[in-house]
């Protein structure tokens, strides 16, 4: 369906990313943001908070992190496509949170505009550093959606389709920003509303009585009740049977578990977002994501115009991994150069999916501002030998 | 053999238990389900919009209160069930949102958030059973756990002091606040009753045993035993200073009704001055729902 | 004729005392029966004094037992257990 035309603010723009996220969610049809603030990202609240009362909805600010990723879910239930922003201490306050939504189920989008760690680390200055914690960060076994804008067009762009797939695929849906590209200010089209895809909530048209909250459909997802319409549903972090009911027994584990993973993996072909440039023929292909596919976009350039014949694959869905894309490229080239504004993250997972069948490279960078392209080059040129 | 059957009549608690889920796994001599039964009695006096009401629990014993109440039902995390049903109640302020949750979950790992709703005058009800123990664990030291009791993470006797929770929740800007126990059965429904219609950030505290865990391993006899210990030490003194009724060991419980005041809620306050402040352009919704 | 009687579900019953300590006009006793959890669960040893006031009711924590007023059957009536709870496997008794 077409987005609400309240919340889209057509037209040309000059915005950095963090803004731009927020007309993101706003033309996505989020009318419900719970946050705390936390640099880099606290623009996108701020923004949201000046935007709300004349689009129709509500912003709080709450008292924590641990508040503000549970609030939202509350929100969800209540009716309302809700998010929320942080960035690496609050993103670690919130893991609880997160597994809650994946268990849930609760449609749901959290933005991570990553700073330099660990800890307090650097406030102000951009890494990469939580891209597996976003995979990984909460207990047990769930999988997530987490797509990577590398300029503020795609910050407004990949926002609206995180809300999409959290509405489509009903688990929490990460956009990790860094902090690059959440304050650099570049031109952003937003389109008029009905240019505007958006996903509505798969409520349920069945009756309360023949409703059963988790039992999926063909695409392993369920329909939402609707609170306040005498479905008297019961959502709980237990793990819980077709009715949303406490089951404790292995098989039920079993069942709704892998269903979780399931929904996402085999949901893949739809969810996996990327972009390819020159990959046949080519010798080395280097593997990157957000602002650091910017700086190597550079390199890349530099290397081929001394000959090299370099690929450039950018993922733009970092989770579920490109995983047949990256196996494939290793089949037909010598290297795989992976730049990342982290000690090696993404680059594991390069590693995996090429197994063995070509070089894996890591431009690591302990994060606090982005490589030179030189770095990359540098190696792009070694592995290319 | 005659077609006439004798028509029993039913429990009216039933119609808001999920009976499939029954029985539940609460000890005997607990008080949490007798809780319930004046929660149920206060449903029906109310006249509540039972549709529009939905309960939201913790972790804990408690906790589970969700998981058995034929509502719309939310088992959250632990210490979250009140910014969740922030959420719930800002998106949709047509619900009628209760928390329904135990002394641990509500005051220790929660206490942050309580105090924050409570600040905020966020219109929730709030019914924390306080059985002075993290029972579902298996009974280690709580926030309102008394001095020199026995507990497995206090095997020498505990030392905290301990909160005075209608003393904190007023302090922290409840407008109504009142303390009964699982005895105080009528009491309690009628409390709940009226707690329903107020407007505004509301707490019942419901002292309850908790026989299997506090109460044994203190020799302090049952469920009943405690029961008749709260008949028997209970003084009802409404409109009493909140300061000065704090709990002991052994020593009297007071109850009753000791804050009923008026202060704008939240909802309204967000409205009155984003209205002040924005005139035509705010644009007010009923509920923040999406198609 | 009793102004009420109860209405008690034996095979919820987990004998905590409560009701038969509470009730007003003393009509419940536990009886020398028991229930298939081993639990002595009441009876009306005096049910002329019932008045139906429900009491029992209220302070049932497992809604084992319920008051209501005539005219309703005078009879003590002791309704059957739940399917589930006679047919519940051991399984999935253990998952709950």
């Amino acid at each position: 369906m077409h987005a609400d035309p309240a919340g889209v603010m057509t037209g040309t723009h000059f915005l950095d990313g963090d803004h731009a996220c927020c007309e993101g969610a706003l033309a996505a049809g989020a009318r419900f943001s719970s946050g705390y603030p936390i640099t880099p990202s606290t623009e996108v609240v701020e923004r949201f908070a000046n935007r709300i009362p004349t689009v129709g909805g509500t912003f709080i600010q709450m008292e924590d992190e641990l508040a503000a990723s549970i609030t939202l879910q509350g929100a969800v239930w209540g009716g309302a496509k809700a998010f929320t922003v942080t960035s690496g201490p609050g993103f670690s306050l919130m893991m609880e949170h997160i597994g809650y939504a994946a268990m849930t189920e609760t449609p749901c989008v959290f933005i991570d505009v990553q700073r330099g760690g660990p800890s307090t680390g650097l406030p102000t200055l951009p890494a990469q550093a939580d891209m597996m914690q976003v995979r990984w960060g909460s207990h047990g076994d769930y999988a997530v959606i987490a797509l990577c804008p590398n300029s503020p067009q795609e910050c407004f762009d990949l926002t609206i389709t995180a809300f999409n797939m959290a509405e489509k695929y009903r688990c929490p849906v990460f956009v990790m920003l860094d902090e690059v590209v959440g304050h650099m200010t570049e031109k952003v089209v937003i389109p008029p509303p009905d240019q505007i895809e958006v996903e509505p909530r798969r409520y349920t048209t069945l009756p309360p009585q023949e409703f059963l909250a988790f039992q999926p459909g063909e695409d392993l997802v369920p329909d939402m009740p609707r609170v306040g319409e005498g479905y008297n549903v019961h959502v709980t972090g237990l793990t819980h049977d077709e009715r949303g009911y406490p089951d404790m027994r292995p098989v039920v584990q079993d069942k709704l578990v892998k269903r979780l993973l399931d929904k996402i993996n085999k949901n893949a072909g739809d969810i996996v977002l990327y972009e390819e440039d020159q990959i046949e023929g080519a010798d080395v292909v280097v593997v990157s994501y957000g602002i650091t596919s910017r700086v190597a976009q550079r390199a890349i350039d530099m290397a081929r115009s001394r000959g090299v014949k370099v690929g450039k694959f950018r993922i733009i869905t970092a989770w579920p991994f490109p995983e047949k894309q990256i196996a494939e490229i290793a089949g037909k080239v010598k290297a795989l150069v992976v730049p990342e504004l982290n000690l090696g993250q993404m680059v594991r997972e390069v590693e995996r999916c090429a197994a063995g069948k070509a070089v894996v490279r890591l431009v690591g960078h302990a994060g606090g501002s982005v490589h030179k392209p030189e770095d990359i080059l540098q190696v792009i040129l070694e592995v290319a030998r | 053999m005659s077609e006439a059957t004798v028509q029993l009549p039913t429990n009216p608690v039933e119609q808001f238990l999920r009976m499939d889920r029954i029985p539940h796994i609460w000890c005997p001599g607990c008080g949490i389900g007798t809780s319930v039964n004046s929660f149920a009695h206060a449903l029906i006096d109310a006249k509540i919009d039972v549709k529009n009401t939905a309960i939201v629990s913790g972790i804990g014993c408690t906790g589970r209160v969700a998981g058995y109440t034929n509502l719309d039902s939310f088992h959250t995390t632990h210490g979250r069930a009140i910014p969740f049903a922030t959420g719930l109640k800002l998106a949709n302020p047509k619900l009628n949102v209760v928390v329904y949750s135990g002394d641990g979950d509500l005051f220790a790992i929660g206490g942050n958030h309580l105090i924050h709703a409570a600040r905020r005058n966020v219109d929730i009800k709030v019914i924390c059973i306080n059985n002075l123990i993290y029972a579902m664990t298996g009974g280690q030291t709580a926030p309102t756990t008394p001095g020199s009791v026995i507990t497995s993470t206090n095997p020498y006797g505990t030392y905290d002091p301990a909160f005075n929770l209608p003393y904190l929740v007023e302090a922290a800007g409840a407008v109504y606040v009142a303390r009964w126990t699982a005895f105080h059965v009528r009491q309690l429904a009628r409390a709940m009753q009226e707690m329903f219609a107020k407007k505004g950030f509301s707490f019942i505290e419901v002292l309850s045993p908790c026989p299997t865990l506090y109460q044994r391993r203190n020799k302090m006899g049952d469920g009943l035993d405690t029961m008749k210990f709260y008949k028997q030490v209970s003084k009802v003194r409404n409109g009493a200073p909140t300061s000065e009724v704090a709990l002991s060991r052994s020593g009297e419980i007071v109850v009753g009704k000791f804050v009923d005041r008026e202060r704008a809620d939240y909802g309204g306050l967000m409205h009155d001055t984003l209205a002040d402040a924005l005139g035509d352009e705010y644009v007010e919704t009923e509920c923040c729902t999406c198609q | 004729m009793a102004k009420g009687s109860v209405q008690i579900v034996v095979e919820r019953c987990k004998a905590c005392g409560f009701c038969v300590e509470f009730c007003p006009t003393h009509v419940l006793a536990l009886s020398s029966a028991f229930n298939a959890k081993g639990y002595h669960t009441p009876y009306m040893s005096h049910p002329e004094k019932c008045s139906g006031c429900d009491l029992c009711g209220m302070y049932c924590p497992d809604f084992a037992i319920f008051g209501f007023k005539e005219p309703a059957p005078a009879k003590e009536a002791v309704a059957a257990p739940p399917p589930s709870v006679t047919e519940t496997s051991k399984e999935e008794q253990d998952a709950r």
